[in-house]
């Protein structure tokens, strides 16, 4: 037993080192909130992604695109669970380019629940174009592949500040104290009362950052709910498992005059 | 083999064992003699061989729906995640169990180190294990430059690079591995194809490498040669069976922490990021396991001795055998080397720790120190240790540590001197 502690203590401590030193150092202190989906039941709040998706669509869609995403996961269950009627409507309330049809043409349709996101722009070079050279990344994994993760998205929203003095920016550059190297080509993307929740949730740039963040969570990560559930019954198995079977080892073992 | 003749006790058995002893061979299997007093850190290569088979399963139904290709590999990825039925939980698990993987072989190989399992006669178990964990170093870096992010990308284009170091061919070689004149879409079919090889050939290893255990069959905590079968060995099945069992649960529980609640804490966010040749990331930085050795090679100024001290610092292992010249194998009964071997643990955690950090000012200084330490160690105070260490004695069975002290007087002797 005096091993296996010896054990369990190595093991924990190695686990530490690693994600400690997997963590690169961050600048500046994060802004922190409570995502409701962390932890071992953490699941999304509805309203929170109903909302997030709002925000998404009315504000970040116009630059940034979600391509790996379809309509039909916003029906779907540990998502934002918008109805069956809800999802052919957001849907349909796109337009794309499909084609060529029998005739050899391309033409534009309404999107069905089974499309994926419609983008904003053609291509990258059409993005780059029409935001001064920048790409607005593709929202799709955004949440995982920023360091810092969520609390970084939503501190990164609320970052903007006037440049200190002695900094000067260019045109179209601005000062966000979150961004790696303080300069952004992205304006502040939203304000007080920019949009109005369909839920009457009073939209201050913080709900906001925080409901679009939770969105984007999920985007990234839409079998999350799932996962934490399974990972809780598949933990508890195992426990009782190993229990059971080093009761076993310690019958089986007291044949003989050595110790487990 | 066991000792004893194994006849199957029915008439098929008999005949079938006849043509194809393989009857017998699970006999040996489970009758194996195994030393009783080995303790959990014995256990690592069952987890081991669980990590494998973990990695070959999960890996093969990942490959059905992954597209080896530079447009569609991210995207494919991406549909692993979101569309194929629990296919995020076939890739965290592959994901993850590399790292479980890699956490197990080191402590599968510190434990080697400490109760000097590679010595004679063991030395070929050792080395078939040193290549198998090159051919693992291999299979991580080409499995984590599949899903084409902007880590596997640029972590490529470093690797590949370091051949460019051999003088006069290098730069055709690096070619000649890239097929074409950057990292693009056959670097990564190759890089596809190599990885779904290597662990068959790991796999082949591993029954090596079991077989050259089981002839000399497994060295100990007391580290002394025991007797075959005796007091001192219980057969492999049911006790050993049960307590590799056990330690695996305790394992898994762990991996199943890192693939639920944690999967993507131990890769780097970058790699999210679609690969992009003309957006070079901040820091380049390896899979956490292979940081004590990317620290080896950055603390070198010069490019090819920096690879040549990188590659050294893994074969250098191999001639281990020969370079510890100390004939006690446990260092329960060396009081220096184990102090040495603490401080050699300590190093490699400093140089994983200074692989992560940037190569500059005092991060590259503690680098180059605990580098130069590295290899100090296995060069110099290995075999001079082996010289000069006054070592304890050594008990002559297992069971008498086990026991409290069996009559013997040298021994006994021995210790009331130390003490005086």
């Amino acid at each position: 037993m005096k091993n296996l502690i010896k054990l369990l203590s190595v093991l924990a401590f190695i686990s530490l080192a690693v994600t400690t030193s997997s963590n690169s150092a961050e600048t500046t202190k994060l802004l922190k909130t409570d995502w409701s989906f962390k932890g071992l039941f953490g699941k999304f709040d509805r309203g929170a992604l109903q909302r997030g998706y709002q925000v998404y669509t009315e504000v970040c869609a116009s630059c940034h695109s979600m391509k790996y995403v379809s309509y039909r996961n916003l029906g779907e269950k540990g998502g934002p669970e918008f109805s069956e009627a809800e999802v052919k409507a957001i849907a349909a309330s796109f337009e794309l380019t499909d084609g060529p049809n029998a005739d050899g043409e391309m033409f534009t349709r309404p999107a069905k629940p089974s499309d994926k996101f419609v983008m904003p722009y053609e291509n990258v070079k059409a993005a780059q174009a029409a935001n001064g050279g920048a790409y607005p990344p593709d929202m799709s994994v955004l949440v995982k592949a920023r360091g810092g993760g969520v609390d970084y998205i939503y501190s990164l929203l609320q970052g903007y500040e006037d440049a200190p003095s002695g900094i000067t920016l260019d045109e179209g550059v601005y000062y966000n104290k979150y961004m790696y190297g303080n300069k952004i080509k992205m304006a502040a993307p939203l304000s007080d009362d920019l949009i109005e929740y369909g839920d009457g949730t009073n939209a201050t740039v913080e709900q906001m950052s925080k409901d679009v963040t939770t969105f984007l969570m999920w985007a990234a990560e839409p079998h999350l709910e799932s996962r934490h559930q399974m990972g809780f019954k598949a933990i508890i198995y195992l426990i009782i498992l190993t229990v059971l079977v080093y009761f076993s080892m310690k019958k089986i073992w007291s044949r003989v005059e050595s110790e487990v | 083999m066991s000792d004893h003749e194994y006849t199957p006790s029915s008439k098929v058995g008999k005949w079938f064992n006849d043509r194809l002893p393989l009857l017998t061979l699970a006999n040996h299997l489970t009758d194996y003699p195994t030393p009783k007093n080995l303790n959990y850190w014995w256990t690592f290569g069952g987890i081991l061989t669980f990590c494998l088979i973990t990695q070959i399963v999960t890996g093969l139904t990942l490959a059905m729906h992954y597209i080896a290709h530079a447009d569609m590999a991210f995207e494919s990825v991406e549909h692993i995640m979101r569309d194929v039925n629990y296919g995020w939980l076939i890739r965290y698990i592959h994901a993850n169990g590399a790292s479980m993987f890699f956490l197990a072989v080191y402590i599968h190989i510190f434990r080697s180190l400490f109760y000097g399992s590679y010595k004679s006669p063991r030395e070929i178990i050792w080395i078939i294990g040193i290549i198998i964990y090159l051919l693992m170093m291999a299979a991580a870096f080409m499995g984590y430059v599949l899903p084409w992010g902007q880590m596997s990308f640029w972590g490529a284009t470093v690797i590949t690079n370091l051949f460019s170091a051999i003088p006069l061919v290098g730069e055709g070689i690096v070619t000649w591995l890239w097929g074409g004149y950057s990292v693009d879409n056959p670097t990564l079919t190759r890089f596809f194809t190599l990885h779904y090889l290597i662990p068959f050939l790991i796999l082949g290893l591993v029954v090596l490498h079991i077989w050259a255990l089981h002839v000399p069959g497994n060295n100990n905590p007391v580290g002394i040669d025991i007797k075959k079968p005796s007091k001192d060995t219980v057969p492999f099945h049911p006790y050993i069976v049960i307590k590799d069992g056990f330690a695996l649960l305790m394992f898994m529980i762990v991996f199943a922490f890192f693939v639920f609640y944690s999967p993507n804490i131990l890769g780097h966010a970058d790699n999210y990021i679609e690969a992009n040749p003309m957006v070079t990331p901040a820091h380049i930085v390896p899979e956490w396991y292979l940081l004590p050795f990317y620290a080896i090679l950055r603390s070198v100024p010069d490019k090819l001795l920096g690879v040549v001290a990188m590659l050294s610092a893994i074969l250098i292992l191999a001639v281990l055998p020969w370079l510890d010249t100390s004939k006690i194998r446990s260092a329960v009964f060396r009081p220096l080397y184990k102090q040495f071997y603490w401080i050699l643990v300590a190093d490699v955690l400093i140089l994983g720790y200074m692989g992560a950090m940037p190569a500059e000012g005092l991060y590259l200084l503690i680098a180059r120190v605990a580098t130069a330490y590295y290899f100090l160690h296995f060069l110099v105070i290995l075999p001079v240790l082996g010289f000069k260490e006054k070592t304890l004695p050594i008990p002559l069975s297992i069971t008498e540590p086990v026991l409290g002290g069996s009559p013997n007087l040298a021994t006994a002797k021995h210790k009331e001197d130390i003490v005086k």
